[in-house]
């Protein structure tokens, strides 16, 4: 018969099984491919976006150094011709665009006539696209690689970052929660 | 030829490292001296082997060997060589190896350092920690083999380090970290090794105390490390982000300091014995779960893209066999909780008691805000990202009591103290004087910083300020009991110091959170040559911009010209770099460091007509809190050569 006390002792076995089965639960899903890690916390959030000075995808010989958000929500993407789930999730962005959600994009790291071509044929959602050919903005927006996609508040204030693709099930739960004004 | 020699070195050690994980053991249960002593040799061979598996790894690293996929995938050609040794770890299999590295340069360490154990238990502290060794040689071997050849498609330059990472920072932060975390594997050992024999007496504890110690230190200056990388690297002036990787190093830390106090109490009075080894089973294995979330990719999604999902399996069992393990024999063996505690309420059990409480909460507070993101998503109840508010608004009011107590603690005595009356008027001048200073520096940064009286940096000032001068006081009164102060400062036991310097860098690491937290200003502006700006007091004039090439990168960098009234108290200058190798663009801060305020300057973007982005930050106090880091560190380390751990005789504190 075990005492009490005894019993006690087993307390952090038991907090440790827990743990271990949520763990497991964790890798089955990943394994799967039902659970994507994408909620990677960013420096940025709840900050503005940082200072840049950048072309526009279509016209080389622009200066951009801020975005114009008209007092609306945006996402701003980071995407390339280069990467694969990019283009996974361009059908997306052109459908969110319908509706009329502002995107900004922010071609990363890219062949700029290869991007244009991108968007000739797989059809354009973008309100403007950065061209961020060595990686400067990217790399001081703390971008990990594309795609990913920055939620910018009416005010430009960096509200949530995703990382990989956004498609119907991300925006439904995990951007429209923010509440914000699109 | 030479990373295959590697390769077979690593494969070599396995069965070492299983002969050390079973040979001893056995023998100290059968009572075999001769089969007890092989563990000091299978210590070294397993030590000699993995040198020269990273002997052999580093080579391919500084000779640019890109067949090996590891060499192509993390470093090029053109890194200057310091920059191709960190290469070797600052990748997942590059890393790893150097865990098992440091967990068998500890293992050999203890093989050889513990000649006064008892031979039966130095048998098995050694076996415990072949065991673990073989957990991570197996993973090693299967599932993240560095020495892996690209034989198929050779590359002619490799992708090269990220340019973040290059940096001296970022060298030798991992081994510090990794020393730490690998460290308490020791405690670890020694308390299954304990278990194991069912004697857990003062005995283990002592000889666990300096291992535990010169780990922690270890671990202090690892995360002291990192944060003082990402507050001068990142460019954004932050020093702690409460992000998950943070946390995981953060929580072996806290179970590390709530061990040290414990193994305190169990070794002088022989209390806390279950607590104690329990928060030794804790520390390491909250160091092997920080593993788990970095590497398996439950966290980093970058790494998640590219990881094989069989390695965060792999880990998942190794922990449920080590940790759970480890419980299941700690539920089993470990002496029943009594509740006929002997000592009052004003003992230094007591104290250490509330100590260990106050951490234990501050470790639970972390581990649920670093995995309930997790839970909640692995039982689908959606995602939550829990952040810095959250950790604030917990860790103020946790760690300020911390801070009161730690200035009562050490006038208060084992079993019961019975001096508290004479430790009372100390008390109230110590809190006098931490009122007054706190209350008059509050008044003057507010004033030096143009803002409202500030209650959180007052209550701040004042709780470790308080720890100061009442643990100041306390060496005082101690020192005067011998003949003449100075004799009786030299008199004071090296532990004692330890101590007092510990303690104190808590207060002063206090004082720069509190104030840089509370103070600090930051201005993002546009300016054009000879425009100025004034921030807390300083005016900052860009007064030159200068191109110039690097060894592998071209730079800009500007001249900042800092003001104070008239006087030029520094010219920062800041850099933005781009390196040619990575086509990348990084930002160099430029720093005019200060005891009392750090001025720190970040090139941003060139803007039109010649203008240029620039971000100013003042932070006051800021380098107090890695002063307070190394000192703690400093501690532990001081600790460590108290003279009563050299002496093989037990001696009488």
């Amino acid at each position: 018969m075990l005492s009490s006390s005894r019993i006690k002792l087993f307390i952090p076995l038991v907090v440790f099984a827990l743990l271990a089965l949520v763990f497991l639960q964790l890798e089955k899903r990943m394994i799967s491919g039902d659970y994507d890690p994408s909620m990677l916390p960013s420096a940025l959030i709840g900050k503005p976006l940082p200072e840049f000075n950048l072309a526009t995808l279509d016209n080389p010989n622009t200066v951009i150094t801020s975005i114009n958000l008209n007092n609306k929500a945006a996402l701003l993407n980071v995407w390339a011709t280069w990467c694969v789930s990019c283009r996974v999730e361009h059908a997306y962005l052109n459908t969110l665009a319908e509706k009329g959600i502002t995107i900004f994009g922010l071609n990363y790291k890219d062949d700029q006539q290869k991007a244009n071509q991108w968007l000739t044929r797989l059809g354009n959602p973008y309100e403007l696209n950065l061209f961020d050919v060595n990686g400067k903005l990217g790399l001081n927006m703390g971008v990990y690689g594309a795609p990913e996609t920055y939620v910018l508040d009416a005010n430009g204030i960096v509200r949530y970052r995703h990382v990989g693709v956004v498609d119907e099930k991300v925006w439904q739960s995990k951007i429209l929660p923010l509440g914000l004004n699109w | 030829m030479i990373p295959e020699i590697g390769h077979f070195a690593l494969l070599l050690c396995l069965p070492i490292a299983i002969f050390l994980a079973s040979i001893p053991l056995l023998g100290a249960i059968l009572g075999r001296p001769l089969w007890m002593r092989l563990g000091p040799l299978l210590a070294l061979g397993q030590w000699l082997f993995l040198l020269l598996a990273f002997i052999c790894l580093t080579h391919s690293f500084l000779t640019d060997d890109f067949t090996v996929k590891l060499v192509a995938m993390h470093s090029n050609s053109a890194l200057p060589w310091y920059f191709k040794l960190s290469a070797v770890w600052g990748n997942h299999e590059g890393s790893l190896l150097l865990w098992v590295f440091i967990l068998a340069s500890w293992t050999l360490a203890v093989a050889y350092a513990s000649q006064s154990l008892p031979l039966d238990m130095r048998a098995r502290v050694l076996a415990v920690l072949g065991m673990i060794s073989i957990g991570f040689l197996l993973f090693i071997i299967f599932t993240s083999n560095p020495f892996e050849r690209l034989l198929l498609n050779p590359v002619a330059d490799g992708n090269d380090l990220n340019p973040l990472l290059q940096d001296f920072g970022l060298i030798i932060h991992p081994p510090m970290l990794y020393i730490g975390y690998v460290g308490f594997s020791v405690a670890f050992a020694f308390a299954i090794a304990a278990l194991m024999t069912g004697n857990l007496d003062a005995a283990w504890a002592r000889w666990s105390r300096p291992w535990t110690n010169i780990a922690w230190a270890f671990l202090t200056i690892g995360i002291a490390l990192g944060s003082w990388w990402a507050y001068y690297e990142l460019g954004w002036g932050g020093w702690w982000f409460w992000d998950p990787v943070e946390n995981a190093s953060f929580m072996p830390w806290l179970a590390g300091t709530a061990l040290i106090h414990s193994l305190a109490a169990t070794e002088k009075r022989g209390v806390f014995r279950s607590w104690t080894v329990l928060l030794a089973i804790l520390a390491f294995s909250l160091s092997l779960l920080g593993t788990f979330l970095v590497r398996s990719g439950i966290l980093v999604s970058v790494h998640a893209f590219a990881s094989d999902p069989t390695r965060g399996l792999f880990i998942l069992a190794f922990l449920v066999l080590v940790i759970g393990g480890s419980l299941l024999l700690y539920a089993v063996k470990a002496p029943a909780i009594r509740s006929n505690a002997k000592f009052g309420l004003l003992s230094r059990e007591n104290f250490l008691l509330v100590n260990n409480i106050l951490l234990a909460i501050a470790l639970s507070v972390v581990l649920l805000g670093t995995l309930f993101p997790l839970a909640s998503s692995a039982l689908n109840l959606g995602s939550y990202s829990v952040g810095p508010p959250y950790f604030n608004a917990m860790f103020v009011p946790l760690s300020l009591p911390m801070i009161v107590l730690m200035g009562i603690a050490p006038y208060i005595s084992w079993k019961r103290s019975n001096k508290i009356s004479a430790a009372i008027p100390k008390w109230l001048i110590a809190a006098f004087v931490a009122l007054l200073l706190a209350g008059l520096a509050t008044l003057s940064l507010s004033n030096q910083y143009q803002q409202d009286f500030n209650w959180l940096a007052f209550i701040t000032l004042v709780v470790s300020l308080w720890l100061i001068t009442s643990t100041a006081l306390h060496m005082l009164s101690k020192a005067k009991h011998q003949q003449g102060l100075l004799t009786g400062f030299k008199r004071l036991s090296v532990s004692y110091w330890a101590m007092v310097i510990a303690h104190t860098g808590i207060a002063v690491a206090a004082i720069g959170i509190g104030l840089t937290s509370v103070y600090e200003q930051q201005k993002d502006v546009r300016m054009l040559l000879g425009d100025d700006i004034s921030v807390s007091g300083y005016r900052y004039q860009l007064t030159a911009i200068n191109t110039f090439e690097g060894p592998n990168f071209s730079g800009t960098r500007g001249d900042i010209t800092v003001f104070d009234g008239d006087t030029v108290i520094t010219v920062l200058q800041p850099e933005k770099r781009f390196y040619y190798a990575a086509r990348n663009v990084m930002t160099e801060a430029a720093i005019d460091p200060g005891l009392t305020r750090d001025l720190y300057v970040a090139l941003g973007e060139e803007l039109e007509e010649g203008a240029w982005a620039v971000r100013v930050h003042v932070k006051p106090f800021v380098r107090c809190i890695w002063l307070g880091a190394l000192m703690m560190a400093f501690g532990g380390f001081l600790a460590v050569t108290d003279k009563r751990y050299r002496s093989k005789r037990m001696l009488n504190a």
